[in-house]
């Protein structure tokens, strides 16, 4: 219905757009136009030059009014997070303070440098100081968030073995994700996609004479205990898969034929989180507008009300239905963690 | 004006009135003018409108997914039973809308156009260095046109690995429908373009460096030139890399080598595949898909500057910076195709490097903007509709160009790589902007192309409602990014957790739409002004540059009598000591004038 509608208004502006082409164009029958632009032009443009800023400032406001909640800016659930965080906004801040000043500044010129025949522009090449200055501003900023950059990065890619991080194995294939636990010796069991006996469910290609493997854990429910440092291991059978794991700021592609790393400290568990208030009110908000798909969400068979879950994300185009390729993320207390993990069966007690 | 009376020997050579027929006229055409009509017909209007079509059933598919929908079912037939897209389709679309529009429309559509019809006209040459050459490029591009919209009707359906064709989803056809048949005419075809832009930009190469006219030195260039000079340098030096990843990628598909595969287990069994690396096709694609940015940026920032000074009747501010930052932004591009992979599983301390060479780019690019807007204060604006859009490129360029800040930044890359954000980015930054670019050059060199003037007022009706909606569109995107949606994907009804962007997405749709309707009046305006268009002065715009001196009739060789000779740089625009408010190139200094610019 909605649909229709649109189309509908967008018909219509078509042929409002249609009418006025015609009037713009007999407009000029006859006049001595040479279609080049007039003081009256000048004017009018120079206006909607001025209109054109209001809108780009109205649209800036509107954004931030309507979809600030959106933004993943804050409530991060993991140690490295605030710290991006806090880059990603002072860099925002930056970037808001140049457009809104740039943008005055271009369309305020525009208006107020409208033409007006008879009168001369003035003859103004060069200047070093201006050029030197717009150079090193630049420079300067730029440089202070290069190194504050630098460090964030180098803080989060910089692997501390020596924190003793629980391994965990991201296995992607199409269409979804598995984990596998290096279980009590927390040390993975070799695998090589070679390996893969779908007969015996050896779907991840471990290998089964490797004693590292007879502890592993396979699951498809990525549980996590909070505060503990986790060393993901990302491998892909087929094409690439990216893990991305937006609440944790997390994302590393997963290749076939090598094996890539990312690690964070989960800080935050799944049960706080669905108490922050910031997260409440978006749930809330998300219920409201699923209660108005009612009908078309129960058709699809899901569930009506949404409860809030980490996610693993598939974010590397990898085929047909890439855009349903995930995994839930439960983050919960170390006890919570042991009395899982003791649930799950081993590798080889999981084969055939 | 006429050109000046002294004449010298080698410009003498005699223009060849040999008969023309109209095959070699109109079809296969050496003269450059024609070749430019060429490609702005095939590259810009054509290619334009389907890959125009193509982003508006993407975004209608994003806004109401998986409902029926009679424009789908028109357009994609057995793609979209009983009118609802299917998912491979969307991934095509997405993959074909963003190859047309990079390559087709951008890099040959506004390169072919603009370049073949300036270059020589403005540096003062009879013609491209090699005519036979740009015939033979042209029709390599046509030929490739045609083999990649003809990937659509293969019955697997055409590439949906997305533009940047990553393996090994490119590479295996039982990963993925299109990577079969529909994946060998994308290579096919973009084999041949590469070596379609690679003709076209020895030629303008060449052209640029021996042609000039007596007088013109590179320091008395317009800036289009050196923009397009400079770009086709860049051709050169990053499209041979692109054309050997396509061939080895060839290679990996159809000969069973193992360039960039590796252990892969596929549909219950293992390929042979051993030793290869996706990362290393990342490398080399992107060693061509970045410069591959500017490639089509640059030249529209070349029109952008010469349609800016001449509309504000002032010389362009800080010529020498404006060449310094194109050089330095050609030379800095080669260096950060690495900003792309920052999460690919590449070294972290390359990421690091990387982030440290893409942030140098702000600061070249931030000279150019600043000096855009000094170029407008104290002017005397006209608002004729190519300086309306070489504003809008202005606001565009910095919108999206600001937002690189945090995408060439490895840590906050993290989280938004391959989100809406990125979408929203170079859709600004380098999409809206060189489509700008675009708009501005035809309506500015329109008059010279066909002897007739565009309708102004339909002009400023095209540029304001694409400006509002180019906003509308784009910036709401960013927030969709920020809130973690993944770009790609065919819906997110499975995941609830987006549900609060599914608004923000329906309002970017209408916005999208209206801008699609607004085309309408630009190619109506377009067509209509071919045929009846209002005659056109000599110098409608009183502009500076020499392709203004040359007849409106099409002939070969540009000028009937001798090139012109230059005497100054084309910026004296409000000189003093000047009566008029321009000073062409070709007249000479007066007893005790100045080259200001120095």
């Amino acid at each position: 219905m909605t649909t229709l509608l649109i189309f509908i208004i967008v018909l219509f502006v078509a042929v409002a757009m249609w009418q006025m082409v015609k009037i713009f164009d007999l407009a000029q029958v006859g006049a001595s136009n040479n279609q080049v632009a007039t003081d009256k032009d000048n004017t009018f443009n120079g206006y909607m030059m001025i209109g054109f800023l209001i809108f780009i400032y109205a649209i800036t406001i509107a954004s931030f009014v309507y979809l600030g909640d959106l933004p993943l800016m804050s409530n991060s659930a993991s140690e490295h997070g605030p710290g991006l965080d806090s880059l990603m906004v002072i860099s925002m801040v930056v970037i808001f303070i140049v457009q809104t000043i740039t943008q005055f500044l271009l369309h305020y010129f525009a208006y107020k440098y409208k033409g007006e025949k008879g009168r001369k522009a003035l003859f103004y090449a060069d200047n070093n100081t201006l050029e030197a200055i717009w150079t090193i501003i630049p420079v300067i900023v730029l440089a202070g968030l290069i190194i504050y950059g630098l460090f964030t990065w180098n803080d989060i890619m910089n692997i501390d073995e020596s924190e003793d991080p629980m391994v965990v194995e991201l296995y992607a294939q199409q269409f979804n994700w598995k984990a596998r636990y290096g279980g009590d010796d927390n040390v993975l069991g070799k695998a090589n996609v070679r390996l893969i006996d779908l007969d015996r469910a050896n779907i991840l290609g471990v290998d089964e004479d490797d004693p590292n493997a007879q502890d592993d854990v396979i699951v498809t429910e990525l549980h996590l205990p909070v505060g503990r440092p986790v060393l993901f291991k990302m491998r892909s059978q087929d094409v690439l898969h990216s893990a991305y794991m937006p609440h944790f700021r997390a994302q590393m592609n997963c290749v076939p034929g090598m094996v890539t790393q990312f690690g964070f400290t989960p800080t935050v568990t799944t049960a706080e989180m669905r108490q922050n208030p910031d997260i409440q009110d978006k749930v809330a908000n998300i219920n409201a507008l699923r209660l108005e798909r009612k009908a078309e969400i129960e058709e699809a068979g899901q569930d009506l009300n949404y409860q809030f879950d980490y996610l693993l994300l598939c974010n590397k185009i990898c085929g047909k239905s890439h855009y349903n390729m995930q995994m839930k993320i439960v983050v919960e207390t170390q006890e919570e963690f042991d009395t899982w993990m003791a649930e799950q069966k081993t590798f080889p007690n999981s084969l055939n | 004006m006429s050109a000046t009376a002294d004449t010298h020997a080698h410009d003498d050579h005699d223009v060849h009135h040999h008969k023309e027929t109209f095959v070699t006229k109109y079809i296969f055409s050496q003269d450059h003018k024609m070749i430019a009509k060429q490609y702005l017909i095939t590259g810009v209007i054509i290619m334009g409108i389907i890959g125009i079509m193509m982003s508006l059933m993407i975004r209608m598919q994003i806004a109401w997914p998986e409902q029926p929908n009679a424009i789908f079912e028109a357009l994609l037939g057995k793609w979209a039973p009983e009118g609802v897209m299917d998912a491979d389709i969307y991934l095509a679309l997405v993959t074909i809308h963003g190859t047309i529009m990079v390559f087709f429309v951008l890099t040959a559509g506004l390169s072919g156009t603009f370049s073949n019809l300036l270059i020589p006209l403005q540096i003062g040459a009879r013609d491209m260095a090699s005519g036979f050459l740009n015939m033979i490029s042209y029709w390599l591009f046509f030929v490739s046109c045609v083999i990649m919209i003809l990937s659509f009707f293969v019955e697997a359906g055409p590439a949906a690995a997305g533009w940047t064709i990553y393996p090994p989803l490119s590479a295996l056809p039982m990963a993925q429908g299109g990577s079969g048949m529909g994946m060998t005419l994308w290579l096919v075809s973009m084999a041949i373009f590469i070596a379609s832009s690679l003709l076209g930009s020895l030629n303008y190469v060449v052209t640029v460096i021996n042609l000039r006219t007596k007088g013109m030195s590179m320091t008395r260039m317009p800036l289009t030139i050196w923009a397009f000079f400079v770009t086709a340098v860049i051709g050169i030096i990053s499209f041979p890399v692109l054309l050997s990843a396509a061939l080895l990628l060839i290679m990996d598909r159809s000969f069973g080598t193992s360039f960039f595969l590796s252990d892969i287990f596929i549909q219950g069994e293992v390929l042979h595949y051993q030793g290869g690396s996706p990362v290393l096709f990342e490398h080399l694609f992107w060693f061509l898909g970045h410069p591959e940015v500017y490639i089509v940026l640059l030249p529209a920032l070349g029109i952008t500057s010469e349609i800016i000074a001449t509309n504000s009747r002032k010389p362009i501010f800080g010529y020498r910076a404006m060449v310094a930052s194109i050089l330095a932004i050609a030379f800095l591009s080669t260096i950060v195709w690495g900003h792309h992979m920052f999460i690919s599983g590449m070294n972290p301390f390359l990421g690091s490097v990387f982030t440290f060479t893409t942030l140098l780019i702000a600061i070249p690019s931030a000279v150019k903007a600043f000096n855009y807007i000094t170029t407008l204060w104290k002017g005397n604006l006209q608002m004729n509709p190519a300086m309306l859009f070489s504003i809008g490129l202005v606001s565009t360029f910095i919108t999206g160009g600001l937002t690189g800040i945090i995408l060439g930044d490895s840590a906050l890359d993290i989280n938004v790589h391959d989100t809406y954000f990125v979408v929203a980015h170079f859709h600004l930054v380098m999409g809206i902007s060189a489509l700008y670019g675009v708009f501005a050059g035809i309506y500015h060199w329109f008059p010279r192309m066909f002897g007739r003037m565009m309708n102004k007022n339909l002009g400023y009706l095209h540029f304001w409602i694409t400006a509002i909606c180019a906003y509308g569109v784009f910036f709401p995107m960013h927030f969709i990014g920020m809130a973690g949606l993944p770009r790609r994907y065919y819906t997110n009804s499975n995941f609830p957790l987006f549900d609060d962007t599914t608004n923000a997405q329906t309002v970017i749709t209408v916005f999208a739409l209206i801008a699609g309707v607004a085309q309408l009046v630009f190619l109506y305006n377009f067509v209509r002004s071919i045929f009846y268009g209002k005659k056109a002065e000599q110098n409608p715009w009183k502009s500076n540059t020499l392709e203004w001196t040359a007849p409106v009739e099409h002939m070969h060789g540009n000028w009937p009598g001798a090139i012109p000779h230059v005497y100054r740089w084309p910026y004296d625009y409000s000189k003093p000591g000047h009566d008029d408010d321009f000073v062409p190139q070709n007249v000479p200094m007066k007893d005790g004038e100045e080259e200001l610019h120095h």
